[in-house]
């Protein structure tokens, strides 16, 4: 079996792009891809894109096909739909597709348009995540459903909102310099906790924004990197995917994912390490408790542990396990679709050391990307290494 | 809009006739189901549901999406109910005022937004 290399990475600024249309905003990654691996347009063999709800916010589906023309290819394309997971899963398929030896070049990637929705419809469309005879019929939304599991956790394990503040303010903190970020704004605990509530407990300032964006990855079998002379140190070397019931209240517990803790031992045990050997995480923290979830379910932390994370500084950029460098979902954005490529684009730039940010993992050899959907029904999980 | 099963279901609720499928290995839950989502048995009976569930968590909804506008703000639980566990609006008490513990029945409400028929956890 072959291994895969990361050959290049695109990301469009993450953000409101009022006047940009999602082809606009994938076409820009993808070609930033294009040029940063050197691949010439007709050795990509296909595209695995990335999109949860294109047909909503732009009355656009079978978008696949559209952004292999963005992207100037003709080669099949196919659209991958997990929710908030969908870059995820079209980036974990085109690993397979490479690994199998059924292609050598692969573009992957997502994208989403968020912004153009009123705050109802984009409510609306995320909530279609959840199980709609029981969820939505029940006036659940994205942030009520964390904000369900919340609760369980603090029932259950203990912890406050303010452990929570303490980790927007990190993600924050890690956006600063990221170009790409939506956000570039320091915030404090008090603020976090003062922020109108959108669905009690979750506050404003524990949600991740609604964002546009783009993300893409040139991904190549070993021997194409060796033949063509790229230089394209990362490698995905693991990858897993896990399931759980969609509906949170048919799970054993409320407060933890079993999803991702399928999904890393499938990844963990495919890449041939284990949660000690991870320098550097990048998990999906669409809400502040879910980044605790995320760290619990990675295996870093007992349940109830990884509440405390944050404050206690651990998961800091200056921690012994930085979590979300590039300012995660909470302070880069979360255009849902495009999230999961954009993870594995910043653990590629950390990893290779130009991110604004790899000053804190100068000696980091493995990192761990993270992707859950809706409520953690499903979860994919990478392991990339790179040559040092 | 009719969904088979689910709306059967509601009926029976609303008529205090509540049920939920219990598989021969005792797992809980709601229909339409042709298989147990916990262990695939295809041996799925009506068992009647507790006449009283508990409220195991929720949330108070500030911003809700274009269904429920006129509900702003609301709670949303999930309450157990001993096998099964079931998720809906809580009615029967001010958002602020609702606690995990609390017991509730269900029942069957109108959504005001939609006029459109909502599973209740009403506070007893
Ligand atoms: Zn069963």
């Amino acid at each position: 079996m072959t291994g895969v290399r990361v050959a290049g990475v695109g990301l469009t600024h993450f953000g409101r792009h009022p006047e940009r249309t999602g082809r606009d905003l994938f076409g820009e990654a993808a070609l930033t891809a294009r040029e940063e691996s050197g691949v010439p347009p007709e050795d990509i063999e296909s595209i695995n894109y990335g999109n949860f709800m294109g047909a909503l916010a732009e009355r656009q589906g079978h978008q696949a096909p559209l952004m292999a023309e963005m992207a100037g290819l003709q080669c099949p394309a196919t659209r991958y739909e997990e929710a908030c997971a969908s870059a995820g899963v079209a980036v974990r398929e085109a690993v397979r597709t490479v690994r199998s030896g059924e292609a050598d070049v692969m573009l992957a990637g997502g994208c989403e348009r968020m912004t153009n929705l009123s705050t109802a419809d984009v409510t609306e469309g995320l909530a279609t995540a959840a199980d709609e005879l029981y969820e939505i019929r029940a006036g659940m939304t994205f942030p009520g459903a964390y904000a369900l599991m919340e609760r369980a956790y603090f029932e259950g394990f203990g912890g406050s909102r303010e452990d929570l503040a303490h980790i927007a303010v990190k993600n924050h903190d890690n956006a600063l310099p990221n170009e790409y970020a939506q956000f570039h704004r320091a915030i404090t605990v008090d603020e976090v906790l003062d922020a109108p509530m959108v669905s009690d407990p979750v506050g404003l300032l524990d949600a991740c924004p609604v964002t546009d964006g783009a993300s893409a990855l040139v991904l190549v079998s070993d021997e194409y990197a060796e033949a063509e002379g790229l230089d394209a140190p990362v490698s995905i070397t693991g990858s897993g995917q896990g399931g759980d019931n969609l509906a949170l209240h048919d799970r054993e517990h409320l407060a933890v994912t079993p999803a991702t803790e399928r999904a890393a031992a499938e990844a963990y045990d495919d890449a041939g390490c284990s949660a000690d050997d991870v320098d550097v995480v990048e998990v999906h923290d669409c809400f502040t408790i879910a980044e605790v979830l995320a760290v619990e379910g990675l295996g870093f932390y007992e349940n109830g542990d990884g509440v405390g994370a944050a404050r206690r500084g651990e998961t800091t950029a200056t921690g012994e396990l930085p979590v979300n460098l590039s300012g995660g979902l909470k302070a880069k954005g979360h255009p849902v679709g495009a999230t999961g490529g954009s993870q594995i684009a910043e653990m590629t730039r950390l990893l290779r050391g130009d991110h604004p940010n790899s000053d804190y993992v100068e000696d980091a050899t493995l990192g761990v990307t993270h992707n859950a959907g809706g409520t953690v029904a499903s979860a994919v999980v990478h392991v990339l290494e790179v040559d040092r | 809009m009719t969904d088979a099963g689910y709306d059967e279901w509601l009926d029976a609720v609303g008529d205090g006739e509540g049920y939920y499928l219990e598989c021969p290995n005792g797992h809980g839950s709601l229909p339409p189901r042709r298989v147990c989502p916990h262990c695939g048995s295809t041996e799925l009976d009506h068992t009647d549901l507790s006449a009283t569930g508990t409220i195991e968590t929720f949330t108070i909804c500030y911003v809700g999406g274009p269904d429920f506008t006129d509900e702003e703000p609301y709670a949303t639980a999930i309450a157990d109910f001993g096998n099964v566990r079931l998720t809906g609006v809580v009615r029967g008490s001010d958002p602020e005022n609702v606690t995990v513990g609390m017991p509730v029945e269900a029942g069957v409400g109108t959504n005001r937004t939609t006029d459109e028929d909502l599973l209740i956890l009403r506070v007893r």
